[in-house]
């Protein structure tokens, strides 16, 4: 059983078998008080609301456990396995770091975090494009996180989906190349609106792309005025103690290590 | 670790994900409420909630297939977006989440109504 949400399954299996519309039928036409009469059933439930209570649960385990908790979105390719790999080269010794790792289908970018010597959980979506709540309460038992710990949740790669999804994470942060195009932020504004950070990755390719820095900075900020933006390059290192010292930084203040 | 609950007919949405979301909610209420069935679903869909209505519609046969609104009715209101500018105080219209004050031009215009998605109530057997 799952020691975050209690339930015994991972998911529920959808019943396929259709059922009758109608549970029976009258051929009869004289005039009388039907006994399937319909009512009305005042709801009034977020549509939300069930992931929402899943990733409070996970909030408060973090809480508990002492976990610091990030959930990395972007587009597919836009490095974010890139820049785990490289951040956990650098971090590794100064805290026990985790990751879960979403995607459709393979194990590969969980083989690539695992390469460096850190756990690593790999669940594959199937058809899913976000990870949830539910699942990752189930991930977080599965990986067996550490307390006092970083856990990192690389999202699967969307601009769209994963940004209504609760995790339960302490920070949303948005990774977006400099060869995806510096508009991205109006096209996707929803998650560009849910994060805390933006990360512009690949800077070492800037000169090779129509890529306006300062267009995309104003953009990030016209959505969300309060976002923290820190331009790098996680392949060739260009400024990526920016990054290290943020993460650093917030771990030591909310982890107290 | 795969997952199991993920995704149906091939099409891949978060749409999907709220209607499986929206099949759980009345799963719980008919076991509280004592209903077996579902004829009508009224959600409420704000215009400023990253969801598209027509996507609700296209998915809804399909996820409630097999439960227990099977052939159920969808109804959904869309609820304007409206929002007060942080700085210049005054109450407007917004057509996105992102639109900046029409009268002074701040980007800080704080959301008062728009923003939520949710089902509003059932008719039910």
């Amino acid at each position: 059983m799952c020691g975050i949400c209690g339930c015994s399954q991972l998911g529920k299996i959808n019943k396929l078998q259709p059922l009758n519309r109608s549970i029976h039928q009258h051929s009869h036409d004289h005039g009388h008080h039907h006994h399937d009469a319909e009512r009305l059933v005042k709801v009034e439930q977020d549509l939300l609301s069930k992931n929402n209570a899943y990733a409070e649960q996970n909030r408060t385990y973090f809480q508990q456990h002492n976990i610091f908790t990030l959930n990395l979105v972007s587009s597919p390719g836009a490095g974010k396995t890139t820049l785990l790999v490289e951040t956990i080269k650098i971090l590794k010794d100064r805290f026990p770091i985790a990751v879960i790792e979403g995607d459709q289908q393979t194990e590969h970018d969980a083989d690539r975090i695992r390469a460096t010597g850190v756990p690593a959980l790999q669940i594959n979506t199937g058809r899913a494009c976000h990870l949830d709540a539910h699942g990752i309460g189930h991930a977080i038992m599965e990986l067996g996180v550490k307390a006092n710990s970083l856990l990192a949740i690389e999202n699967v790669g969307n601009l769209v989906c994963p940004s209504s999804f609760d995790l339960g994470e302490a920070h949303k942060i948005v990774v977006l190349s400099v060869t995806e195009g510096d508009d991205k932020p109006l096209k996707y504004p929803d998650m560009f609106h849910a994060a805390d950070l933006m990360i512009i990755n690949k800077t070492d390719l800037l000169s090779y792309v129509d890529f306006d820095v300062d267009r995309c900075v104003n953009y990030a900020k016209q959505v969300n005025p309060g976002i923290q933006i820190i331009q790098l390059s996680a392949t060739k290192g260009d400024n990526f103690s920016a990054w290290t010292n943020w993460l650093a930084g917030h771990v030591k203040q909310e982890l107290q290590v | 670790m795969h997952w199991p609950g993920g995704g149906m007919a091939g099409i891949a949405m978060h749409e999907l994900s709220l209607l499986e979301n929206v099949r759980e909610i009345l799963e719980d209420h008919a076991v509280s409420q004592k209903f077996s069935k579902v004829t009508k679903v009224t959600l409420e869909i704000g215009k400023l909630s990253c969801i598209e209505p027509d996507a609700l519609r296209f998915g809804f046969d399909v996820v409630m297939s097999g439960s227990l609104a099977e052939n159920a009715e969808l109804t959904i209101s869309e609820i304007a977006g409206l929002g007060i500018c942080q700085q210049c105080g005054l109450q407007v219209e917004m057509e996105t989440s992102f639109d900046p004050c029409p009268h002074c031009g701040s980007t800080l215009v704080k959301i008062i109504q728009g923003a939520d998605m949710k089902v509003k109530d059932l008719t039910v057997i």
